[in-house]
């Protein structure tokens, strides 16, 4: 699974995974099999993480998503764009989010 | 603009650890009778209509409804259904049903007899897993055995197809059995076979023994249910099969649940957080307890108002039944106990008569854990705290 990340890349949620939000969590179930090594287990992430998943349009690429982000969150541009391309990786690699453009 | 420190983390949770605390509007866990009807004909059971049953299969809910109240479900907050019957892969559309409510993000649990499963539902469960244990009864470990149970020719066979299959495909799925007639001498076997299935981790597989009644009153064959019933001694043996685990069990559970409950009506927490939503589309705190004050017809209105509408009844509820109050209200053996408004409607067609054979098998358990002497009675104890607490701490 490729999970070398880009910053000018656009990703985008697989249609392999559902996002539901119970209780405040914000919870990832996968669908189909072979997405990471979720097993019996649900994956949640937290309110960044979450800001992350609703701008993951499939149109935006990260670079644009970090520029958005330090708006809400504190930080500077780089270390969001450190966090965020660290994400995304993991969730890349677990089959959760997909590449839709970049190299 | 709302600013954190925190940012992008993730992490792994159990769904269970969702919710904190307990309200009338979150629905936790649903489970939906797909059907009343059987491709099997087991002697003990309390549920199944025949396969071939047209009149049952009419009044069964539509596609299309189901699909509604799982939309319902999640919109509640659901994360786990289970789909049970009869048997749900008798229906047409389970397949269907069952991608349905995985694209909605459920976890589904299936309860079988594994005689349905073909080579495209295994390959179905392995490519869109359910993300819970299927569940399976197994009769026997010969056909003689299974079939004195199932009562139909062929099923055997079908059941070990399908067991197979889940077996190659590498799905997880866990083993019960009842304890009748025809399999009480296969007790070791089955639980040192069911003890290797990769679900089990090496747990003791669950066996029915006291019997539930029959869900639709049918006298004639609740004659039939008593009579399979084993004593509380025999009871006993199987339970305590495994005598050092049994004991580690027991306190933990003890530790938790044992205590008088008093005159609430409800103490096992049927209808909070959870439901169960019959085949014809009747929404109840638990699939055992068809009593009219706990319906709720799902084609009228909502799961959030039949949620709403059993909430204050149960938890409200008081027992009323002054042998109820004399005994049961005062033990302190009712964690042990199967006492609850289901149990006493299936047996007497109240919410609150004691039923004397779950009192029986209760208290057997707690003499043989030192809990009581050979002929104190439970609601007569009065230092239990100090039992409970020598027990666990022996």
């Amino acid at each position: 699974m490729k999970s070398k990340v880009s910053l000018e890349s656009v990703y985008k949620p697989s249609e392999n995974v559902v996002a539901r939000e119970v209780q405040g969590e914000f919870i990832i179930i996968p669908i189909t099999s072979g997405i990471g090594d979720m097993g019996n287990e649900i994956f949640t992430l937290n309110a960044t993480g979450k800001a992350l998943w609703s701008r993951m349009d499939g149109k935006k690429n990260l670079k644009e998503i970090a520029k958005e982000l330090t708006c809400d969150f504190t930080g500077s541009l780089q270390e969001i764009e450190k966090d965020i391309t660290g994400l995304t990786k993991e969730l890349l690699k677990k089959g959760i989010f997909v590449q839709v453009k970049g190299s | 603009m709302i600013r954190t420190k925190s940012y992008i983390v993730s992490k792994q949770l159990k769904a269970n650890n969702l919710v904190a605390h307990v309200s009338s509007s979150i629905l936790l866990k649903l489970d939906i009778e797909l059907t009343e009807r059987c491709n099997n004909n087991c002697i003990h059971c309390g549920i199944n209509l025949a396969a071939d049953d047209l009149a049952a299969k009419k009044k069964e809910l539509s596609t299309q409804q189901i699909q509604d109240i799982l939309k319902q479900a999640v919109a509640l907050g659901c994360l786990t259904v289970r789909f049970t019957g009869g048997e749900p892969l008798l229906r047409e559309d389970f397949q269907q049903i069952y991608i349905f409510a995985r694209r909605l993000g459920l976890k589904v649990i299936v309860f079988t007899n594994a005689t349905l499963i073909t080579p495209n539902l295994a390959e179905l469960f392995m490519k869109v897993p359910p993300l819970e244990k299927i569940e399976i009864s197994v009769y026997g470990m010969k056909k003689s055995s299974y079939e004195g149970v199932s009562r139909v020719k062929g099923s055997f066979a079908a059941a070990w197809r399908g067991i197979n299959l889940l077996l190659e495909k590498k799905i997880p799925f866990v083993v019960k059995n009842a304890l009748l007639p025809s399999n009480k001498n296969e007790v070791n076997d089955f639980t040192q076979w069911a003890k290797k299935i990769s679900g089990m981790h090496g747990y003791l597989p669950a066996y029915s023994m006291f019997f539930h009644l029959r869900y639709l009153r049918d006298e004639m064959k609740n004659i039939e249910i008593k009579n399979l019933r084993i004593s509380a001694q025999d009871g006993l043996k199987i339970l305590t099969r495994d005598k050092i685990g049994y004991i580690k069990e027991m306190k933990k559970f003890c530790a938790k649940f044992m205590r008088p409950v008093g005159d609430k009506l409800f103490s096992c927490g049927a209808g909070m957080n959870s439901g169960c939503v019959d085949a014809h589309g009747y929404f109840q705190p638990c699939l055992t307890l068809r009593h009219p004050n706990y319906v709720y017809n799902l084609k009228q209105g909502s799961l959030k108002d039949g949620l709403k509408s059993f909430y204050h009844k149960i938890k409200e509820g008081k027992v009323k039944n002054p042998v109820y109050l004399k005994r049961c209200a005062k033990c302190f053996l009712m964690g042990f106990c199967s006492q609850c408004p289901a149990e006493s409607w299936l047996e007497h067609g109240t919410l609150d008569t004691p039923v004397d054979y779950l009192c029986d098998i209760a208290h057997v358990q707690a003499r043989f854990l030192g809990l009581l002497s050979q002929k104190e009675m439970g609601w007569e104890v009065l230092d239990w705290p100090s039992r409970i607490n020598n027990f666990i701490n022996s």
